[in-house]
């Protein structure tokens, strides 16, 4: 394959390699370079900037609701004078903006921050760079892509603005509350809508370009890991998503055409027996988001394991132990997670032969995840490692995931869940897993991949910065949880406990959190400091820094060309992980090394 | 820098991208459809009688309220259009262009019949006051024929593309037009076969 039709532009200067390509030198205009671009790298970065946003977003919510469960009924300082009567008169937060922000937390953290960072900007940028593609397969719907996610989150967030303000029904829109609640429900599912179809359009493109662009040699067994979770993430996509997409659309129905598919017959609302046919059943709902929403934990988590597998091998210098295995696993993990929703499921009385067998298969999909894990734990094993900001947050992420997912054991019982459902342990849970689980491995990936996107490197310094003080404040954030729902704390209260007797002995935990959770935004100070600075005063670095195996490093420059990414198609000879091969010339043998 | 595979298939595979694609896109649709056949199926077994009272009437059969000849009728119609889509793309391989146009020009009338007939069945429904608030089974029926509705209207938009101002591809890359018709075929089978399901599913049983 050559380059001779199509323009390339070179971001950075100064890059060794990238002086074959001056012939045929025409820009694209701002407006395709950089917004409507078709090149997965920048559409990449667009979704990595996009989904960033989105984070701090949906975590300032999160600190007007800790401010109101540390200090229940106190006005919110500094910036309480910003919002309406409607929603905090005086600065004092309303029980009707408190669920605002919890659903919308939830939505947007998921929807709209998280998975579009690990699958829409670390998947896009890198995936066809580590099977050495061109593009992805279908440059047009990455960019139809990218552009619905768009939508869906301006939708979301002028979802705030409507009469009674955004979704209050939670991150899950159960119904029949969701069925009868304000405008912004109905927004919730709008906005929904474009999301699904931007997953939908995304999981089409990355399985078509894994499947079908792998460059000469690499075989799927040669894979990095990385790409392998993003290959069985894209299935979960693919084939969970749409279920909520149907689900989506029968709620827009009982919500606008009066419909009963949630809503069972006399219902009583506010002391009034609701004017519908009935017939329907809220369990519909809950069968059908949680089949979307239990495969949606795996895409939560599958990526950050493929990045931090990565890392481990880069920086220990050894391969990845039991590498098939984990392969496997990772391959098992993607069908068990289909057969698992109804775990979520335990109190809505669905009868104890159906809760049996969800018992069974959620205790089974343990066992696939435990596999990687130990097989990123064994890998550590008498290694010489290099504690590079990237392998720390990596390493993190090992016992924080751990402490998430043994803590999940108790819940995929029905005996231990029901005490547990719906109270802090299993926010507790969750965070673990998605926060300093999965965020620490996107921040992991973000400092690793950060050379190959600008050429040059983060400090370190202001990356350990950032290291330790997320580190311990997400701890001091979540455990605390756990000893909150074990004590019986309900996750949804307006004013934390304050006004439920049981709840005395633990609330004192509140401000502590609370107090963790503002220093964990002091945390990310240095890491915004250092990501902008970076890019101007970052130390320039070569195509490989890290002396990295896998071909995004070793066959394209830093940043690589725009529209092509390889100067030559790479050819692939070995296994991604080739380092510290005994006899070879250096600790680390490319992919592409005949 | 061209993508490789978008006209020639990938020796180890088999396939195109775009036929790729297109099955990965149909299998995503097969979850919406199944979705909401698990859906029915949910309703139904939770329901006393089947379709049930609707505006103080009983039913206990859903072609009292559904018109069978008219959905069999149309079933005929799309499985014509399905046949002449196939014949569409076997007279692209066959080099004659002319053919082709008729074929899929026939398709597309199809796919308008269909809409035609549809129309008649919902008017009707209208007409005796039947409408998605008053039974979960009208709110089912309407929901699912409705989608499916909209994917025949997305078939017809595609086909009367690749009928019109698409088809001057043929001149230009007669390859990769064929493998339009192919997809574009595909999908469209898909569009029937989900309908094959939606008649007797809603119809008759």
């Amino acid at each position: 394959m050559t380059n001779e039709t199509e323009p390339d532009f070179h971001a950075m200067e100064g890059n060794e390699g990238e002086a074959a390509h001056e012939d045929h030198h025409h820009e694209l205009s701002f407006w395709r370079k950089y917004i409507f671009s078709t090149d997965h790298k920048m559409i990449g970065l667009q979704y990595g900037f996009t989904a960033l946003l989105f984070l701090l977003f949906g975590f300032g919510l999160m600190l007007l609701m800790r401010w109101q469960l540390a200090s229940p009924g106190e006005p919110i300082p500094f910036i309480g004078w910003l919002f309406s009567d409607e929603t905090a008169p005086g600065g004092i937060m309303l029980p009707e903006f408190y669920n605002q922000l919890g659903a919308m937390h939830g939505t947007i953290m998921v929807f709209l921050g998280v998975v579009p960072l690990a699958v829409g900007a670390f998947g896009n940028y890198i995936v066809p760079l580590q099977i050495g593609a061109p593009d992805m397969a279908f440059p047009k719907l990455n960019m139809a892509s990218y552009w619905s996610y768009f939508v869906g989150g301006v939708v979301m967030l002028a979802s705030f603005l409507v009469p009674a303000g955004a979704a209050k029904a939670g991150w899950t829109s159960y119904p029949p509350l969701a069925d009868i609640e304000t405008m912004g429900q109905t927004m919730w599912l709008i906005g929904m809508i474009f999301l699904i179809t931007s997953s939908l359009l995304g999981a089409v493109n990355f399985l078509t370009t894994i499947i079908q662009l792998r460059a000469e040699g690499m075989t799927y067994m040669r894979m990095p890991f990385f790409t392998w979770t993003q290959f069985i993430t894209s299935f979960l996509l693919l084939l969970a998503f749409p279920p909520l997409e149907a689900a989506g659309v029968l709620q827009l129905f009982d919500r606008l055409l009066d419909t009963s598919f949630f809503l069972p017959s006399g219902l009583v609302v506010s002391g009034e027996v609701l004017e519908v046919s009935g017939g329907g059943s809220p369990l519909l709902w809950q069968h059908l988001f949680w089949f979307l929403a239990h495969p949606e934990v795996y895409v939560l988590i599958l990526p950050a394991m493929g990045i931090v597998t990565e890392i481990i091998a880069n920086n220990t210098r050894k391969p990845i132990w039991g590498l098939k295995l984990l392969i496997y696993s990772l391959i098992f993990l993607g069908f068990m997670s289909f057969v698992v929703w109804a775990h979520h499921m335990f109190i809505t009385g669905m009868g104890t032969s159906l809760s049996g067998f969800f018992q069974v298969t959620t205790m089974i999909i343990s066992v696939p995840s435990v596999i990687i894990l130990s097989g990123l734990f064994l890998t550590l094993w008498g290694a010489s490692m290099r504690f590079t900001t990237p392998m720390l947050f990596a390493l993190a992420f090992l016992p924080m995931f751990g402490l998430g997912g043994l803590t999940g054991l108790p819940l995929g019982l029905a005996p231990t869940d029901i005490p547990l459902h719906d109270t802090m342990y299993i926010i507790g849970h969750f965070h673990y897993i998605v926060a300093p689980g999965t965020i620490l491995a996107l921040f992991a990936g973000i400092y690793y991949w950060y050379p190959k996107a600008t050429g040059r490197q983060m400090n370190e310094t202001l990356g350990k910065i950032h290291f330790w003080g997320s580190f311990i404040c997400m701890n001091g954030i979540f455990f605390p949880m756990f000893f909150q729902g074990m004590a019986g704390l309900s996750r949804r209260l307006y004013d934390g406990g304050a006004s439920y007797e049981f709840a005395e002995g633990v609330i004192h935990y509140n401000p502590i959190m609370s107090a963790f959770a503002f220093l964990l935004l002091l945390a990310q100070v240095p890491f915004m400091i250092n990501f902008f600075m970076s890019m101007k005063k970052g130390k320039k670095v070569g195509s490989n820094p890290w002396e990295a195996t896998t071909l995004e490093w070793t066959a394209t420059t830093s940043p690589p060309l725009a529209h092509g990414n390889f100067e030559e198609t790479p050819s692939v000879y070995r296994g991604p992980y080739e380092y510290s091969v005994p006899g070879a010339d250096s600790d680390f043998t490319p992919q592409n090394q005949p | 820098m061209d993508i490789p595979y978008t006209v020639k298939s990938r020796p180890d595979t088999g396939v195109y991208n775009a036929k790729l694609g297109i099955w990965l896109f149909l299998a995503s649709e097969i979850m919406l459809f199944g979705g909401l056949f698990s859906a029915y199926i949910f309703l139904r077994m939770g329901a006393p009688t089947w379709p049930g009272m609707i505006d103080g009437h009983m039913y206990t059969r859903a072609s009292e309220i559904l018109s069978v000849p008219l959905a069999t009728v149309n079933t005929m119609v799309l499985i014509a259009s399905s046949v002449t889509i196939v014949m569409a793309w076997a007279s692209l391989a066959l080099n004659d262009f002319k053919k082709y146009k008729m074929y899929m020009g026939i398709t597309i009338l199809c796919a308008f019949g269909f809409l035609v007939i549809k129309y008649f069945e919902y008017a009707a429904k209208f007409d005796h006051g039947y409408l998605p608030e008053d039974s979960t089974f009208l709110a089912i029926y309407f929901v699912m024929t409705g989608l499916h509705m909209l994917h025949v209207v997305g078939g017809i938009i595609v086909n009367g593309y690749l009928w019109g101002p698409g088809a001057k591809m043929w001149k230009t890359n007669p390859e990769q037009f064929k493998h339009r018709i192919e997809v574009a075929g595909l999908y469209w089978h898909f569009v029937d076969i989900v309908w094959i399901f939606l008649f007797p599913t809603i119809y008759l049983l």
